[in-house]
C-alpha cells in the first residue's frame, strides 16, 4: 500500500503525540501513584441513616487521627449543608445517595465525584489555603437540581 | 432505484422534523439561561426541553439521517437497489413509531430524565419502549444494508467494496456492537423496572451498560460524516480523494477501537476499580489516531481540489475552493470546530484533568463541537447536496443555504468556547440557573452564560435557515431530472485489490476480543459483588 511521504510523516507525528500523552499519564501513574479515581464499596440506600458509616454526618476525626467528611446527598440537598475542615490535613470525603444519582463537586478544586445510591464515593484531598468553597450537585437529579448545593469552609484548627 | 430514493427521503424527512423541534427547544433554553423573564420560563419546562433537545438531536435526528443517507449512498455506490425494500420500510416505520412514543412521553412531562436517562430516576415506560423500538428499527436497517452488500459481494468476489460503503459498513458494525449495551440496559433493567415488574435497579450497572453504548454511539455519528468527507467532499470541491487506502484504515480502526473505551465517561463513578478505568484510558488515546489521519487526508484532498481549480502557491489553493458551496463550506467549518473539540476530548480522556471538567459546562461545550458540529453541520451540508437529488427538485433559497454554515460556525464558536471557559470555572452542566444562593464564585459565570446564550440564538437562526431551505426545496423547488450521486475518485485511481482493512470478519473478531477484555471481566467482577438496588424516583 502506497502512502504519501508527507502523510507518512504526519502519521508518525500523530503517533508520537499519542505516545507522549500516554507516556505522561504513565509517568504520573508510576511516580505519583496517580490512578483514575475509584472506590468500590456498597451500602443499602434505604438504611443510610441507620448505617454507622454515615452517622453522624459531617466532619469527624477518626481514632487514628484521620479526618473524614461524611455527606449524604438527597433530593435536593446535602447533609450537612456546611462542612468545616482543617487546613493542611488530608480530608477523606465519603458520600452516598439515598435516592437518585447526584454529583459532588467542590468548585475550583479537583474534588469531583458521581454519587450513586447503593455505593459509597470516596476521595481524599488537602486544603492548603483557608477559604470558603461552593459545593454543587453536578449530576441532574430533578426539578430542584440547580438549588442543591453546600458550603465548605477550610479554616485553621481551633477556629 | 426510485424506491430507494423515496425510502432515503422519508428518513431524512423525519430527521429534519426532529431537528426542527429540537432547535426550538434549544432556543428556549438559550433564552431561559439568559434569565429573560419569559412566560414559559420554569425549571419544569427547562428540564423537559433539555430532554427533548438531547433525545431528538442526538438520538433521532442523527439516527434517521444516517439511515437515509446510508440507503441512498449504498444503493448508488453498489449500483443496485437496496435488498428487501419492505424490511427497509419496516425499519423506518418501527423507528418512527418509537420516536413518536418517546416524544409523547417527553413532551407530556412524563420523562424529563435527559437523553442519558440514568436510573433510578424513572421515566414513563413508553419513553424506554419507544427508544428500544428505534434501536430495533436500526437493526433491521443495518440488516438490509448488509444484505445489499452481500448481494453485491456475491457478484464481485474479489473487488474491494467502494470506500463509501466501506465506511457505511463500519458505521453499522460499530452500531451493532454499541447497541448490545443499551439493549441490555433497556430489556434487562429499565423496561421491566418502569413497568413495575422489578422494583430495584442497580444504577452503576446501568451506567456501565449505557456508556458501553454511549461512546461507540459517538462514532456512529462521526463515521457517516467521515464518509461524506472522504467520498463526497473532494468531488463537490472539484478535486480528488488524496488517499483511498488510508480511508479504509481509518474506518477499520474505528471498528476495532470504538467500544472498549466507555469507562472514560465514568472516571468519577464509584464502584468501578481503577485498573479497568486505566485500560479504557489507554484505548481512548488510541482512538485519536484515525481522526489525526483523517485531518491530513481531507485537508490534502482539499488542496488537490484547490490546485485543480487553478490555485497556486503555498496557500493560494485555499482561495480557489468553492466557499459558497453549502456542502463544502459546511464540511470545512465542521472540521475546524471538530479540531477544537478533538483536543478537548484528549483533555477529557486524561483522568486527572477530567476531574476538573467532569459534569461541568465544559462537557456540553465539547460535544456541541463534535456531534453538534462535526456530525450535525456535515449532515446539514450533506442534506443540501442530497435532498435535491432524492426529490428531483432544485435547491430553493440557496442564498440562505450559503450563509447558514457560517452562521452555525459563529454561533457554535461562541456557544462552545464560552462553555469550555465556564466549565473550567466550575459551572455545572444541565442547570436551570446557576446562582447558588448568590454565591460569589457563581457570579463570575453570569456574563459568560449570557454570551453563550447569544451563541445559542445565532445557532437557532442558522437552524431556521436550514429548515426553510429544506421546506422550500421539497415543497417549491423547481422540478428537474433527478441528479445522480457522484463519488470522489481517488488520486491514484480506484484500488483493485482487497487490503487487510477490507477484511471485516477479521476486524470484527479483533473488536470482540478487545470488548471482552475491556468489559467482560469488569462486568463479572461487578455482578459478583454484594449490591443493593435502588427504587424508582420521579423527581421532575
Amino acid at each position: 500500500m502506497h502512502v504519501n511521504y508527507y502523510e507518512r510523516l504526519w502519521m508518525w507525528g500523530a503517533a508520537a503525540i499519542i505516545v507522549a500523552f500516554l507516556g505522561l499519564t504513565g509517568i504520573a501513574t508510576i511516580s505519583q501513584g496517580r490512578m483514575p479515581p475509584s472506590h468500590v464499596e456498597t451500602i443499602d440506600p434505604q438504611s443510610v441513616f441507620a448505617d454507622s458509616r454515615f452517622t453522624p454526618q459531617g466532619v469527624v476525626e477518626n481514632p487514628d487521627g484521620s479526618v473524614e467528611a461524611r455527606v449524604i446527598a438527597m433530593m435536593f440537598t446535602f447533609l450537612p449543608r456546611e462542612l468545616r475542615v482543617p487546613v493542611g490535613r488530608p480530608v477523606t470525603f465519603r458520600i452516598t445517595s439515598t435516592d437518585v444519582m447526584h454529583g459532588f463537586q467542590i468548585v475550583g478544586t479537583n474534588g469531583n465525584t458521581m454519587v450513586a445510591p447503593g455505593y459509597v464515593s470516596q476521595f481524599t484531598m488537602t486544603f492548603d489555603e483557608p477559604g470558603e468553597y461552593l459545593i454543587v450537585c453536578n449530576e441532574y437529579c430533578g426539578l430542584n437540581h440547580h438549588n442543591m448545593f453546600a458550603t465548605l469552609i477550610a479554616g485553621e484548627e481551633g477556629q | 432505484m426510485t424506491s430507494t430514493r423515496r425510502l432515503a427521503a422519508a428518513h431524512i424527512g423525519v430527521a429534519v422534523g426532529a431537528f426542527g423541534v429540537a432547535s426550538a427547544m434549544a432556543f428556549m433554553q438559550a433564552l431561559s439561561r439568559a434569565s429573560l423573564d419569559l412566560p414559559f420560563r420554569s425549571a419544569q419546562i427547562y428540564y423537559l426541553s433539555v430532554t427533548a433537545h438531547g433525545v431528538l438531536m442526538a438520538l433521532v435526528f442523527t439516527t434517521f439521517f444516517i439511515m437515509g443517507l446510508s440507503n441512498a449512498l449504498t444503493s448508488r455506490a453498489l449500483e443496485r437497489p437496496m435488498a428487501a425494500p419492505r424490511l427497509g420500510w419496516a425499519a423506518f416505520w418501527l423507528a418512527t413509531i418509537g420516536t413518536v412514543g418517546t416524544a409523547w412521553a417527553i413532551l407530556w412531562g412524563k420523562a424529563s430524565v435527559l437523553y442519558t436517562f440514568y436510573p433510578p430516576m424513572q421515566a414513563h415506560a413508553i419513553f424506554y419502549i419507544g427508544l428500544t423500538l428505534v434501536v430495533v428499527g436500526t437493526w433491521i436497517w443495518g440488516g438490509t444494508v448488509i444484505a445489499t452488500y452481500r448481494g453485491w459481494r456475491a457478484d464481485h468476489p474479489d473487488r474491494p467494496v467502494p470506500l463509501a460503503v466501506h465506511g457505511i459498513l463500519a458505521t453499522i458494525i460499530v452500531w451493532l456492537f454499541a447497541t448490545i449495551g443499551v439493549a441490555a440496559e433497556m430489556l434487562l433493567q429499565l423496561i421491566p423496572w418502569s413497568l413495575g415488574w422489578s422494583d430495584k435497579i442497580d444504577p452503576i450497572l446501568a451506567r456501565m451498560l449505557f456508556w458501553y453504548f454511549g461512546h461507540p454511539l459517538v462514532y456512529f455519528w462521526l463515521l457517516p460524516a467521515y464518509v461524506i468527507w472522504y467520498t463526497v467532499l473532494p468531488r463537490v470541491a472539484g478535486g480528488k480523494l488524496f488517499s483511498d487506502p488510508l480511508g479504509r484504515m481509518v474506518f477499520a480502526l474505528f471498528i476495532v477501537l470504538s467500544t472498549p473505551v466507555g469507562f472514560h465517561h465514568q472516571f468519577m463513578d464509584p464502584g468501578i476499580s481503577s485498573g479497568w478505568k486505566m485500560l479504557h484510558t489507554i484505548n481512548t488515546f488510541g482512538i485519536l489516531f484515525p481522526s489525526f489521519v483523517t485531518a491530513f487526508t481531507i485537508v490534502a484532498s482539499l488542496e488537490v481540489a484547490g490546485r485543480m481549480r487553478g490555485g497556486t502557491g503555498l496557500f493560494g489553493w485555499l482561495r480557489r475552493l468553492p466557499w459558497d458551496d453549502p456542502l463544502v463550506a459546511s464540511v470545512i467549518l465542521a472540521m475546524i470546530l471538530f479540531a477544537i473539540g478533538g483536543w478537548g476530548g484528549a483533555v477529557n480522556a486524561a483522568f486527572s484533568m477530567n476531574a476538573v471538567v467532569h459534569n461541568t459546562a465544559w462537557i456540553h461545550g465539547h460535544f456541541h463541537l463534535t456531534v453538534g458540529s462535526a456530525a450535525a453541520l456535515t449532515f446539514m451540508g450533506a442534506a443540501y447536496w442530497i435532498v435535491p437529488k432524492l426529490v428531483g427538485r432544485q435547491l430553493e433559497l440557496d442564498l440562505l443555504a450559503k450563509v447558514q454554515p457560517y452562521l452555525w460556525f459563529l454561533g457554535m464558536l461562541l456557544f462552545a468556547v464560552i462553555n469550555h471557559i465556564t466549565g473550567l470555572q466550575g459551572m455545572p452542566r444541565r442547570v436551570f440557573e446557576a446562582s447558588y444562593g448568590g454565591s460569589a464564585v457563581a457570579q463570575q459565570w453570569e456574563g459568560f452564560t449570557l454570551l453563550s446564550a447569544i451563541g445559542g440564538v445565532l445557532l437557532f437562526v442558522s437552524a431556521v435557515f436550514f429548515l426553510l431551505v429544506m421546506l422550500g426545496t421539497v415543497l417549491a423547488g423547481k422540478r428537474t431530472a433527478q441528479g445522480e450521486i457522484e463519488f470522489a475518485e481517488p488520486l491514484e485511481g480506484a484500488p483493485t485489490t482487497r487490503l487487510v482493512f477490507d477484511r471485516f470478519k477479521m476486524l470484527i473478531i479483533v473488536a470482540v476480543i478487545l470488548v471482552v477484555i475491556a468489559y467482560a471481566f469488569p462486568l463479572i467482577q461487578h455482578l459478583g459483588m454484594e449490591r443493593f438496588g435502588a427504587g424508582g424516583f420521579r423527581t421532575f
